[in-house]
């Protein structure tokens, strides 16, 4: 093989950095699907949409009522169900969902993403203990 | 052909790393920023733009200058630029990476800056400034590398290729055009809302950019022992003199407006950029430098005998452009919001952390540059021999 | 099952069969839901929202406070010492706030007191015809709003607009902020902000705080109905808007 010795180098150089996440992390402990902290039903009765709903599509729900009150003056959202509540992450989501810690975070903070909602959208005052 | 590039004496390779060590400090003063934010600029609620969007008011003149080489080569059949006329075209790429740069650092929010193209604003002439800055910066890379390939096989240049150099002519204007645009369409400030803002830019811009790529040329010339040609070079100056002695002229029509009508939201700009105003006067030294170089350039360009001689070509070359980048790279933006829309003087200056972004982007410029060049002067020599 | 083809032909129809009994849980998304948004129920609506301020009943800079801080207060903006500072109505001079009306002989008491500023939603924006983005907009009511969400920071807005109403956030403004309105978000750094007539607040039927603040000294209404107050006050009393000779056509008008 012509530079051979340079070629078999960056391969193996290569293949090194491509199965980093795995031999990195070997020996440490599986993923474990984030426990998430519900609100208490004094406070929380039902969500916004259902479980599956939200799962699945907070992120594409939040952007549509992002645009729908600040470009299309929109303010009242009925879901599936009929029951009303109003566009707004902090007067409605956060208002049940109170902690951030122990809800929003749990997720995000294992699939690592780091939504940017909060550097403006004021969250909830985390309890201290 | 870009391999040609990775092919260098020494001081070429201390060169490239000289400018790979200025552009890792702009690099790392650019996180600084990006970090806090555009605090630690010179920027204020009053002087909203400043040192970065300068740059790139500057650098779409330079930009758009090697039209000036593009139009008596390939549409006048002028041959004796062909020495020229793809170092042009690599220099105006250079600037347009160096323009979109400037841009980007000036953002508040860059990692949204395909909000440009997802919600596309044909009323916004910043759109169209986007639009046409990468339109002519892809036509210039693609009518100079095809033209250097040609070469490259001891070929004329491919006749596919004339259409978009036809189109790389206006867009050359345009993009110029458009760049005065975003200040000339402005209500409420006066020193831009004139109508000869576009005629003003392209005087200076015809002037300066080739001034500087003659400047480089000069050099390389000398570094790289590639001959150039003397009709050439003079040729070139003499458009050099033609769009000073314009570019000197409009600023004239400005001062006349100005101060004839007294009107005083006319004046006051003026004011401030050549005496002060409300005992601000940061910029009056730089000023009136500026006027004095540029009429010093004018009147050792204007008579051949001096124009031919090298030396003193080259000194004028040099003030001609400390002129223009004062005049455009530090006034022009500045005057638009002194005094502000209130009348009061906010003065602005850029800060370490700024000048060492930009430094950093004006050395990625001058990589681009150097690769370019380097490519296309080896291609060059070796198709001569 | 005579030949290979009837064997794929019933293999393929089980097949589908189980897939179909598999998925049938999901087939429920594919049924169509119904969710509505709509304005809420007292929202105030107009066909050009417009403000009067009568600037004889006020005197000095402690007369205009109470707006400010109002405004402040609920929509979380940030008090900056310097000039890389954020308002969204302040106050100033008579000749900062209408320098065109330049008047060696004005009569004095007009030229010594302070004036309210804020944005004068227009209704020929130069900020909305520069924004490459759109995040500057204007509404069908005529007020010019801000989409944070979209905006780049270019500050072309700010260059355009002739009064000088927009401010940037040149760094994160939450350190600078004394108290939190937990009902308004605030901003973050790198987006241009500034007054938007308390969007939020006509969605509930209310009036915008510094016109709440204030009295009655500052009248709010709909420049489009003849009979609102703020029609009744122009008819009324002679007023002068800011730099009008622009032609941006400014929805504040100010009584002398």
């Amino acid at each position: 093989m012509y530079d051979g010795g340079k070629i078999i180098a960056g391969l193996v150089i290569f293949l090194g950095l491509v199965t980093f996440p795995f031999w990195y992390h070997m020996g440490s402990a599986a993923y474990k699907t984030p426990e998430l902290k519900l609100p208490p039903k004094t406070v929380a009765t039902a969500c916004v949409e259902s479980k599956a709903f939200m799962q699945a599509e907070h992120m594409q729900m939040l952007n549509n009522w992002r645009d729908s009150v600040v470009r299309l003056n929109n303010r009242d959202y009925v879901n599936a169900k009929g029951v009303a509540f109003e566009m707004s992450l902090q007067k409605t989501c956060m208002k049940c969902h109170t902690s951030k810690k122990d809800f929003c975070d749990k997720c995000h903070t294992a699939a690592a993403v780091a939504p940017y909602c909060w550097d403006c959208h004021i969250a909830p005052k985390e309890k201290e203990g | 052909m870009l391999e040609k590039a990775l092919h260098g004496d020494k001081r070429y390779w201390g060169w490239i790393a000289f400018l790979l060590a200025l552009i890792a400090i702009g690099f790392g003063a650019y996180l600084v920023q990006f970090n806090k934010g555009l605090t630690i600029t010179g920027l204020s609620r009053d002087v909203s733009w400043g040192f970065y969007i300068a740059q790139l008011t500057y650098l779409v003149g330079v930009a758009a200058s090697g039209v000036m080489l593009v139009m008596p080569y390939y549409l006048h059949h002028y041959h004796k630029f062909t020495k020229m006329v793809v170092l042009g075209e690599f220099m105006a790429v250079g600037a347009i990476v160096m323009c979109i740069l400037f841009v980007f650092v000036d953002l508040g929010q860059p990692q949204r800056l395909m909000n440009v193209i997802l919600h596309p604003t044909p009323r916004s002439i910043l759109f169209w400034d986007m639009m046409v800055l990468n339109g002519y910066m892809f036509l210039n890379i693609i009518v100079a590398w095809s033209t250097l390939q040609s070469e490259k096989k001891g070929l004329p240049y491919q006749k596919w290729i004339m259409p978009l150099v036809y189109l790389s002519v206006p867009f050359a204007f345009s993009i110029h055009t458009v760049t005065a645009f975003l200040y000339a369409g402005i209500p409420g400030r006066h020193y831009w809302l004139t109508a000869i803002m576009a005629a003003r830019f392209l005087a200076s811009a015809f002037c300066s950019g080739p001034a500087i790529l003659l400047l480089l040329m000069l050099a390389v010339e000398k570094l790289a022992k590639y001959e150039l040609g003397k009709e050439a070079v003079h040729t070139l100056a003499t458009i050099i003199t033609y769009a000073m002695c314009v570019n000197v002229f409009f600023f004239g029509l400005e001062l006349f407006t100005a101060f004839y009508s007294n009107i005083p939201g006319h004046m006051y700009p003026i004011m401030y950029l050549f005496n002060g105003l409300e005992g601000h006067g940061a910029l009056v030294p730089f000023f009136w430098a500026a006027a004095f170089m540029a009429l010093l350039s004018i009147a050792l360009l204007v008579p051949p005998q001096l124009r031919r001689n090298r030396p003193i070509l080259v000194f004028a070359l040099l003030i001609l452009f400390a002129a223009t980048w004062i005049d455009k790279g530090l006034g022009l933006v500045v005057a638009g919001f002194i005094p502000n829309m209130f009348e009061g003087v906010t003065e602005y200056a850029p800060t370490a952390l700024e000048l060492l972004i930009s430094m950093g982007v004006y050395a990625i410029g001058a990589l681009v540059v150097t690769i370019l060049w380097k490519v296309a002067i080896t291609v060059k020599k070796q198709a001569a021999a | 099952m005579s030949t290979r083809r009837t064997f794929l032909k019933y293999a393929g129809l089980a097949a589908l069969g189980v897939g179909a009994a598999a998925a049938k849980p999901a087939w429920a998304s594919y049924l169509p839901e119904y969710r509505v948004e709509k304005p809420g129920g007292h929202s105030l609506a107009a066909g050009r929202w417009g403000m009067v301020i009568d600037t004889r009943q006020f005197h000095t800079a402690e007369d205009y406070k109470p707006l400010v801080e109002a405004c402040n207060s609920i929509h979380n903006v940030p008090s900056i010492a310097g000039k890389q500072n954020i308002k969204w109505v302040w106050t100033d001079t008579f000749h900062h706030a209408f320098p065109q009306l330049f008047d060696e002989f004005q009569k004095h008491e007009v030229e010594e007191k302070p004036y309210l500023m804020l944005c004068n939603h227009c209704q020929n924006p130069p900020c909305v015809r520069v924004c490459p983005t759109q995040a500057t907009f204007q509404r069908g009511d005529g007020i010019v709003m801000m989409d944070m969400h979209r905006c780049i920071g270019c500050r072309f807005c700010m260059a355009a607009c002739p009064y000088g109403s927009r401010s940037f956030n040149f760094q994160d403004p939450r350190p600078f902020l004394k108290k939190e309105n937990m009902e308004y978000p605030t901003r973050m750094k790198g987006v241009v902000e500034k007054c938007t007539f308390c969007t939020e607040r006509l969605a509930e039927g209310k009036q915008p705080a510094c016109v709440e603040a204030s009295g009655g000294k500052l009248l709010f209404g709909d420049l489009n109905d003849p009979n609102s107050a703020v029609r009744k006050a122009l008819a009324e009393n002679y007023t002068i808007r800011r730099k009008p000779e622009l032609g941006t056509n400014p929805s504040v008008f100010y009584i002398i």
